[in-house]
């Protein structure tokens, strides 16, 4: 089962010229923040759409949170169209965003009990229930007071709880960890995966290669308001090709050492500066024993010596042409 | 029935909020009763009333209060783009929450504020000798037409809030609204006392009639420039609730649909 499926999404965002920074040239442009995006999430996984800046990752939660209307394609989320059946959708998400949205004169508490009487909860239960949330994001201490005294993290977390009053079915996280330190981090990390375990589905968007590797069963990558490719991180590392054997060694070995990998694998590379030979394998490990074997014979003592794993950084850069998160806008 | 409820806690989150900074109340009070001060014993004493045997200040008090419960917008309006700002509006709006309950609880609850102020300057007015010298009935529907008319002005804060986005950029537009509108009207000198072209639009101004309105429930009599016919010289009371319902149709319809479509970027 797709709890969330989206089709040819298209959104097209009129710029009057006057963004940030753009100085005097005042053209009307067309933004095409979704250019025909399609994907789906299976039940009780998650999904993480990762893309730069301005790729289309927040209009995608938007229109899939029932925020925003497409200019044309279609969604579903828990089987519910989005577009005809907004106020259906909204029962069984939880949508937790970029910046903490909540009250900030207000406390946790405050907050939390809030969310809860708009979900219809009565009084009693509302405040049970922000007891509970306070108890599971490890707010407690803070409960009572108000959230502007609340470091990035716990904003975060609080956040996060007020998206989850009510358990929902699918769960949107716009960049849940943009700005935070890397503590908080790993704190949100944590508590995403804790939430994992629990069978909501979770579609949610990162800048950041590392925070998909983390928490993504799937990872979809976005550019321009397209998905440009799509599978686990794994799949996705193998796509730009597998592993690479690379040694590096003093200055004088470097013809030698040429001589020996390219009996493994043709399609050496040599990075003088680096003093770094490599080359892609396909028998990993087998390659790297071969190696060390050849080196030793010739008496060679290497610097360095391995294989090397694409990383999502890799991935992103021969996907797109551009590093990840490096658009300035 | 929902509706209600979700609108009710919402305006439930913004009386918390005055608990939780009892600052935001306590200013919002020392400026009308600053403005009553300086009316009173600065300007007043140069201000004829045009009325044999009545002081400035009991016609400067209904002025003042309708001046301020107009500013009520100026909150409505900043509030709401702060909310925007902070996201917190694509919050409700993503949650299965009646579609016109933030902004009815937003307009109730800056409505609500308007009772604790509405007694502090009250209260200022006695202690500068104001008397209202009409019925206690006249007088207490004097003030339920006050919270009234603030109730309905909310509305154009917010629309002003939901539209501009920003909290800054929302105090000004209403200052630079409300001001004028506030300030050429009766509310401080008899219009009686400005250019022709002036009065016609000092005493067709919604604040001056509300002014007048006040007046009337709080024992006085207006005197009219040049409009001294016209319906709202007549009888500002009824012409106020017109003003008032006019401005209702116009801006809880436009309000309601500018939440639904608004997001905050």
């Amino acid at each position: 089962m797709k709890s969330v499926i989206a089709r040819d999404l298209v959104k097209v965002y009129k710029v009057s010229g006057r963004k940030r920074g753009s100085g005097a040239t005042v053209v009307p442009k067309e933004v095409r923040a979704l250019d025909g995006l399609s994907l789906d999430v299976e039940e009780g996984t998650v999904l993480s759409v990762l893309g730069p800046n301005g790729a289309g990752k927040t209009t995608l939660v938007r229109v899939l949170t029932t925020l925003l209307t497409p200019d044309s394609g279609e969604a579903t989320v828990a089987g519910v169209d989005v577009i005809k059946h907004p106020d259906e959708v909204r029962k069984v998400i939880g949508l937790s965003g970029q910046y903490a949205a909540v009250d900030e004169t207000l406390t946790g508490w405050d907050n939390l009990v809030m969310f809860a009487r708009l979900h219809r909860m009565s009084g009693s239960a509302s405040q049970a229930r922000a007891n509970e949330l306070l108890e599971q994001f490890s707010l407690t201490d803070a409960a009572r007071r108000p959230i502007k005294t609340y470091s990035g993290g716990m904003r975060r977390r609080l956040d996060l709880a007020a998206s989850l009053i009510v358990k929902p079915k699918v769960l949107f996280l716009d960049e849940p960890t943009t700005g935070l330190d890397p503590r908080g981090r790993q704190e949100m990390w944590g508590v995403i995966n804790s939430l994992v375990d629990s069978g909501v589905t979770f579609l949610l968007t990162t800048q950041y290669l590392e925070e998909a590797d983390q928490l993504a069963d799937e990872i979809a990558v976005v550019d321009h308001g397209k998905v440009i490719a799509r599978g686990t991180s794994d799949q996705l590392k193998r796509e730009v090709g597998g592993e690479r054997l690379e040694i590096v060694v003093e200055h004088q070995h470097i013809p030698a050492v040429r001589e020996i990998v390219s009996r493994i694998s043709p399609n050496v590379v040599i990075d003088e500066d680096l003093r770094r030979i490599s080359a892609p394998v396909a028998t990993g490990t087998k390659a790297l024993m071969e190696a060390v074997k050849a080196l030793d014979d010739a008496g060679i003592h290497p610097l360095d010596l391995g294989l090397k794993r694409p990383s999502l950084d890799d991935v992103f850069l021969s996907l797109t042409g551009h590093v990840a998160a490096s658009e300035e806008k | 029935m929902n509706a209600i409820n979700d609108s009710l806690v919402i305006m439930k989150r913004q009386l918390l909020q005055l608990i939780r900074i009892p600052e935001v109340l306590i200013f919002s009070t020392i400026q009308p009763v600053m403005f009553v001060l300086l009316f009173r014993y600065v300007f007043g004493g140069s201000i004829s009333t045009g009325i044999p045997g009545v002081d400035y200040v009991q016609l400067l008090m209904p002025g003042i209060f309708v001046q301020t419960v107009a500013f009520t917008l100026a909150g409505t309006a900043v509030g709401l783009a702060q909310d925007m700002e902070k996201g917190l509006i694509d919050r409700f709006r993503s949650m299965p929450i009646s579609r016109s309950a933030v902004v009815v609880g937003r307009a109730l609850g800056d409505g609500a504020l308007n009772v604790v102020v509405l007694l502090v300057m009250g209260l200022a007015g006695f202690v500068v000798g104001w008397r209202p010298s009409s019925s206690i009935l006249s007088i207490l529907g004097g003030f339920a037409f006050l919270l009234l008319f603030g109730f309905a002005m909310s509305w154009i804060g917010v629309l002003i809030g939901l539209s501009v986005r920003e909290a800054r950029v929302a105090n000004s537009a209403v200052f630079l609204t409300v001001f004028p509108l506030t300030f050429l009207s009766n509310a401080f000198a008899p219009t009686t006392g400005m250019p022709k072209a002036l009065q016609y639009f000092a005493e067709w101004n919604p604040v001056s009639t509300m002014v007048a309105a006040c007046r009337e429930l709080f024992g006085l009599t207006n005197i009219f420039g040049v409009t001294a016919d016209s319906l709202p010289a007549q009888q500002p009371i009824l012409m106020s609730f017109l003003y008032m319902i006019l401005l209702m149709v116009i801006f809880v319809p436009l309000s309601v649909r500018k939440y639904k479509s608004s997001t905050s970027r």
